[in-house]
């Protein structure tokens, strides 16, 4: 049975601590570019965590926002790729085939949300880092594109451990990095085919809203945040 | 015409064939050394890694994609405006129509490198086309990568036949009056040329074929690159004036380019001769009015995004109005219209040194004009968390230079190996009996009404 992967996640709740990115980078074998090219605009982050201040000093509210592949459903990357690199999985997945990306950027351009990331040189891992490298994850070679994948190799592996017990995949069983992570449970995984997951229930809530809804993208990840009468 | 002046025009036109200086040596040695230093350059970066280049996140296009479209656009000097004189008969294209097609030529060949150039893996490009493969994967047809493939594709093979087909009878000129190898070479380019009534009909309805197709292939080239932005919903990309603004800009900057060319030719061959004022005058008033065109284009394209003041849209306009882009969108305000539109427009400024100046400030214009469309919008998209700035390094601007060179090179070798003023047009531009030549196909000064 198809499912439609989906992510929900209380902007409320987070405080902005980061354990989600370096989750994310340790999950997902993503290089450290290092001070300088970071500086230079080549930091790698398929999760970051955005910082907006609204008010002016001193009632000043901090906001955080993790913003990662918003998994569209009418994803502007996908039709852009001259190679089907980036294409569109039945499970609703944004997949990235790294093997047949050759590079020519265009889906990084079309991503309204800039989280499409390019490697720009081989990657390398400081010490000790190049020891923890997750081996369920192909390291990307110079010349091509990579995002968030809503960690598939952990949706393949608990469907297989599934199958092999015979039995449908529960809620829960899927536990992407970031959310494994957060140390204040604000983000939620699960399908947004079942009416009953965690995930379902919170996207349908009021509070609810999709990051650049306008632009027609479909995104499966709902933010949850105070709204405010305007 | 007379013998005599038959004699002398073949004579003169032939003569960069025949006799070659050192300074036609040196300069191909300092040409082809600045294309080397291009080429080892390209290798640097393969070896490297893309990072050398000034791209980042969120800046994924900018030089080398501004290099292709302006690149491209220069291409539209030659074929679409020597197809035009051509359909329209107009008698002052004859010393005009080569030297313009090889523009179209060689300035394909080149912008075409720089998709390949930008490429993250450039070593696996032919996954953009379609041919079989154990797979059976075909590339993306919805992509308009995709689309450039082949609408670049076929406008390289239409105006190469239309460049090559009235070469045909000028090579056979050249075989019959060498000897040696160069009587071998082009008695095999000249295709068995000998001149009978039916080749040259052949010739002519050939040549009135590729007139007509290659205007919509032209045209459509153009659009499709412009697609490449139109077609992605990003900010200042995605707008319906993109494929005629583009097209004529490329119409714009490749008359510049003619122009430029061939004040070099007129200069370097010693055509004076051949290559009047009148021609450079006429294209002035050509480019003129694709200058005033482009300012038009620009105001329509400006001004709605203004009025419908959308958020992310007005981030992208306001960095280029008056924000950290306006300095270089000044500059090609400047550069576009400001100083070309006084010297070509007023008669006493039309001369040739006139139209030459206004040409190179077009290209610098047009250059601009292109980074700003590719650079300001991908560093202002919806998320200003992600905005970012862009600097070239020095190894983009140094493959930039290069094909600067290389198309210098190949405009030198070509005008070398081939007489770059079509001989047997401008002989029969002269014809003494025009009662022979049909009413239909008879010539008509531009400024006389067909009868």
């Amino acid at each position: 049975m198809p499912h439609r992967w989906g992510m929900a996640v209380d902007l409320d709740t987070c405080t902005g601590c980061g354990a989600c990115v370096t989750a994310c980078h340790a999950e997902n074998n993503i290089p450290t570019v290092g001070p300088e090219q970071a500086a230079r605009g080549r930091a790698m982050h398929w999760l970051r965590v955005e910082r907006y201040w609204e008010g002016d000093f001193p009632d000043v509210r901090l906001k955080f926002r993790p913003v990662m592949c918003q998994q569209c459903d009418a994803a502007p990357c996908e039709p852009v790729c001259p190679t089907y690199a980036s294409h569109h999985t039945a499970d609703g997945l944004n997949a990235q085939v790294y093997n047949r990306c050759i590079g020519t950027r265009y889906c990084a351009n079309a991503c309204p949300y800039n989280v499409r990331f390019f490697e720009f040189f081989n990657p390398q891992w400081p010490k000790p880092l190049h020891l923890q490298l997750n081996p369920d994850v192909s390291v990307r070679e110079v010349g091509v594109m990579e995002k968030c994948t809503f960690c598939v190799q952990r949706i393949n592996a608990a469907s297989i451990d599934a199958k092999a017990e015979k039995r449908e995949l529960k809620d829960g069983d899927i536990k992407p990095a970031c959310v494994q992570g957060c140390s204040v449970k604000a983000m939620a995984f699960g399908d947004l085919d079942d009416p009953e997951s965690e995930v379902s229930r919170l996207s349908r809530s009021p509070r609810g809203g999709k990051l650049l809804d306008d632009l027609g993208t479909r995104p499966k990840v709902t933010y949850l945040a105070r709204q405010t009468q305007v | 015409m007379s013998e005599a002046s038959s004699r002398k025009l073949s004579e003169d036109l032939l003569r960069p064939l025949l006799e070659t200086s050192w300074r036609f040596y040196a300069l191909v040695a300092f040409l082809g050394s600045i294309v080397l230093m291009g080429l080892v350059t390209w290798a640097y970066q393969m070896f490297n890694g893309f990072g050398v280049t000034g791209i980042n996140n969120p800046i994924f296009w900018a030089f080398y994609i501004t290099n292709f479209v302006f690149w491209i656009g220069i291409s539209h000097a030659g074929t679409l405006i020597s197809a035009i004189l051509r359909l329209v008969n107009a008698g002052w294209r004859r010393p005009v129509t080569r030297c313009a097609e090889v523009i179209t030529a060689f300035a394909l060949m080149i912008g075409a490198m720089f998709p390949l150039i930008h490429l993250g893996r450039p070593w696996l490009f032919f996954w953009l086309m379609p041919y079989p493969n154990s797979r059976q994967i075909w590339p993306n047809f919805r992509s308009p990568l995709v689309w450039d493939f082949f609408a670049i594709s076929t406008y390289l093979t239409g105006s190469v036949l239309f460049l090559v087909l009235p070469m045909i009878p000028d090579f056979a000129l050249v075989r019959d009056r060498t000897t040696g190898w160069r009587h071998r070479v082009y008695g095999t380019l000249a295709l068995g040329w000998q001149g009978t009534t039916k080749q040259w009909h052949r010739l002519e309805t050939a040549m009135q074929i590729m007139a007509i197709a290659i205007i919509p292939v032209a045209v459509s080239v153009h659009t499709i690159v412009s697609f490449d932005f139109s077609m992605a919903v990003v900010p200042g990309w995605h707008s319906t004036i993109f494929g005629p603004y583009f097209v004529a800009g490329a119409i714009f900057s490749g008359i510049a380019a003619l122009i430029i060319a061939m004040a070099a030719l007129r200069k370097v061959l010693h055509l004076e001769d051949y290559l009047h004022p009148v021609h450079f005058q006429n294209l002035g008033k050509l480019l003129l009015m694709m200058s005033l065109l482009w300012a038009y284009f620009v105001f329509s394209e400006r001004l709605t995004s203004w009025y419908g003041n959308g958020t992310s849209e007005m981030a992208v306009f306001w960095a280029l109005q008056r924000g950290s882009y306006a300095p270089l969108y000044w500059t090609m305000v400047i550069c576009n219209f400001v100083i070309p539109f006084p010297i070509l427009a007023l008669r006493q400024t039309r001369t040739i040194a006139g139209c030459v100046t206004a040409s190179c400030f077009v290209v610098v214009g047009m250059w601009l004009e292109r980074f700003l469309i590719v650079v300001p919008s991908l560093g202002h998209k919806y998320l200003p968390y992600s905005w970012g700035p862009y600097r070239p390094s020095p190894v983009e601007i140094m493959i930039m230079i290069s094909t600067f060179a290389a198309m210098a090179l190949l405009y030198t070798l070509f005008s070398k190996f081939v007489p770059i003023i079509s001989i047997w047009e401008l002989k029969v531009g002269e014809h003494p009996f025009p009662a022979e030549t049909p009413a239909e196909i008879k010539e008509h000064p531009l400024w006389q009404v067909r009868p």
